[in-house]
């Protein structure tokens, strides 16, 4: 494997892994559920999308042929994640989580 | 638009033939005529779940539309990750609601899919009559602003690109 080809599959691993790390400090540091809830979503965005990109480039240049695999975990992830997402927000409605006082407008009753 | 009953979801059952290859990674012809099997039986014995998707109108716009919110996602992520990094007083978190103009339970997964997937957004709760979604967003300076986005950048499009019942 190429010196290069290594590089960009480090950049794009590296890249991934500090959208993860963002979202995991997003989940620590920020004040409420709801807010807590913007963490998960991105991590599996571009966090995954970094290493999901990494992973192709790393089996294409196996000489196996194109690697497609990914392209399948990227689908899930986009059909599941917002689903769970929006599970959460309704559940947490139900149970009148508080959330922070500067927060605009109010969450419904379910 | 013309219904064969063998074969109720002919784009479901392209899709799912494609997808096996895919994931046991190999385009050997056993495993495309397994593939085949299986995108013809599943859409029959799910037939009665699935709900109905309205006629594509504009192909190549629906590319457009799928690059423009890979890049949405992108850029919302670094503003996003700023946020988390930043200091906190600097959230402005709020609950809005985003009236919709769409009908079709199709396009509001869709809709709705797109609004949590570009991060500082997260569609919350829709409705009982489907005409108003609640979102949560992460900084919302002007929520009558992000309302406005949501319908221009995200909504608008999908009625272009689907055929829809006019409201």
């Amino acid at each position: 494997m190429s010196f290069w080809i290594e590089a960009l599959i480090c950049l794009f691993l590296i890249l991934g892994s500090l959208f993860a790390l963002v979202g995991a400090i997003g989940l620590y540091r920020l004040p409420d559920f709801f807010t807590r809830l913007h963490g998960p979503t991105k991590a599996t965005t571009l966090g995954v999308g970094g290493m999901i990109i990494a992973s192709m480039i790393f089996f294409g240049s196996q000489g196996d042929g194109l690697s497609l695999h990914e392209l399948l975990i990227t689908l899930f992830l986009f059909i599941t994640a917002p689903v769970s997402a929006h599970m959460l927000a309704k559940a947490a409605m139900q149970q009148r989580v508080k959330y922070i006082e500067k927060t605009q407008g109010k969450p419904w009753d379910q | 638009m013309k219904r064969w009953r063998g074969l109720p979801h002919p784009w479901l059952s392209l899709v799912l033939w494609l997808i096996w290859p895919l994931l046991v990674n190999s385009f050997a012809l056993g495993q495309v005529l397994l593939g085949a099997l299986l995108g013809w039986a599943i859409p029959l014995l799910v037939k009665d779940f699935l709900f109905e998707v309205p006629r594509l109108r504009h192909p190549l716009r629906l590319l457009g539309y799928l690059a423009r919110i890979l890049g949405d996602i992108v850029i919302a992520n670094l503003h996003v990750a700023k946020l988390v990094l930043g200091p906190k007083s600097r959230l402005r978190p709020a609950f809005i609601e985003v009236p919709m103009a769409l009908e079709n339970e199709f396009l509001l997964t869709v809709l709705t899919s797109i609004i949590s997937l570009t991060p500082g957004t997260v569609s919350a709760s829709l409705s009982p009559d489907r005409r108003t979604l609640l979102v949560h967003a992460l900084d919302a300076q002007e929520p009558a602003r992000l309302v406005e986005q949501v319908k221009r950048r995200y909504e608008a499009p999908l009625l272009e690109i689907f055929e829809c019942s006019p409201m």
